[in-house]
């Protein structure tokens, strides 16, 4: 996607045949991002102040850092970012990502995501573009079918 | 749901709908007011195709201080997308797996 320019706020939304727990437990759990999260293992307390940290699979290299800023299970989850899987977007400035949970009707929630604060990771905006869309129909697919999408 | 697949189709099937998604593509986060100005329509019309869009959860919405932005929401193409290919995949598989059980049985 090359004509794709930086973008220093990205928001993605969609709905999921699932509860607000259910989907909190999906993003805060290594189990669960492990089949949506390019295999990642997700590690925090997620109390505000805290760090929250991702890793590679076998727990070798970590490949995200930041801090909790907010916490509101099973709603509101705020934290800062900053990939440190490639050596551009380590070397840029933390980002911040803020998930929200909306109980909509008929058993059916929505998700959104906000990626911003990036102006000073630029690299970091080009690469997660595409990111979110792939790992939030793959925790769309893993929730509403128990499987985590091929591939 | 509130946001099937069919709200999806049915809000890409509109060139003015289309145009409006890349010029967010090119620049994200804009108001009313500036895509109304390179889109050859009244402000009106551009608000009920954004409507459209934004039901179909294409376009998401922000407000900062007294306006109202808009983003581009490309999850659900990916989900209709992702649950093609899917399919295709499936199908590869079951083809090959077929295959072989032929030339195994003629073999």
């Amino acid at each position: 996607m090359t004509t794709l320019t930086e973008q220093a706020t990205q928001v993605y939304s969609l709905f999921i045949r699932a509860t607000p727990e259910q989907i909190w437990d999906a993003i805060t759990k290594p189990e669960f991002t492990a089949q949506y999260f390019y295999g990642s293992l997700v590690d925090s307390t997620f109390e505000p102040g805290e760090v929250f940290r991702s890793f590679s699979p076998d727990r070798s290299q970590l490949w995200v850092d930041g801090e909790i800023l907010e916490s509101e299970p099973p709603k509101r989850l705020q934290h800062t970012w900053r990939a440190l899987y490639d050596e551009e977007t380590a070397a840029e400035q933390h980002s911040r990502v803020t998930w929200e949970i909306e109980r909509t009707d008929e058993g059916v929630s929505r998700l959104t995501v906000t990626h911003d604060q990036l102006e000073g990771a630029p690299k970091t905006a080009t690469n997660v573009a595409g990111g979110w869309m792939y790992i939030l129909s793959g925790l769309k697919t893993l929730l509403e079918t128990g499987q985590p999408l091929q591939g | 749901m509130p946001h099937d697949d069919d709200l999806v189709f049915k809000a890409l099937a509109d060139p003015t709908r289309r145009a409006l998604l890349d010029r967010l593509f090119e620049r994200d986060g804009r108001t009313l007011t500036e895509l109304e100005s390179e889109i050859d329509m009244t402000r009106f019309g551009v608000m009920k195709h954004l409507r459209i869009l934004e039901d179909a959860g294409l376009v998401a919405s922000r407000r900062s201080g007294r306006e109202k932005l808009h983003f581009l929401n490309p999850v659900p193409i990916r989900v209709i997308h992702d649950r093609w290919i899917d399919k295709y995949r499936e199908r590869q598989v079951s083809a090959l797996a077929n295959l072989k059980t032929k030339l195994e049985e003629t073999g």
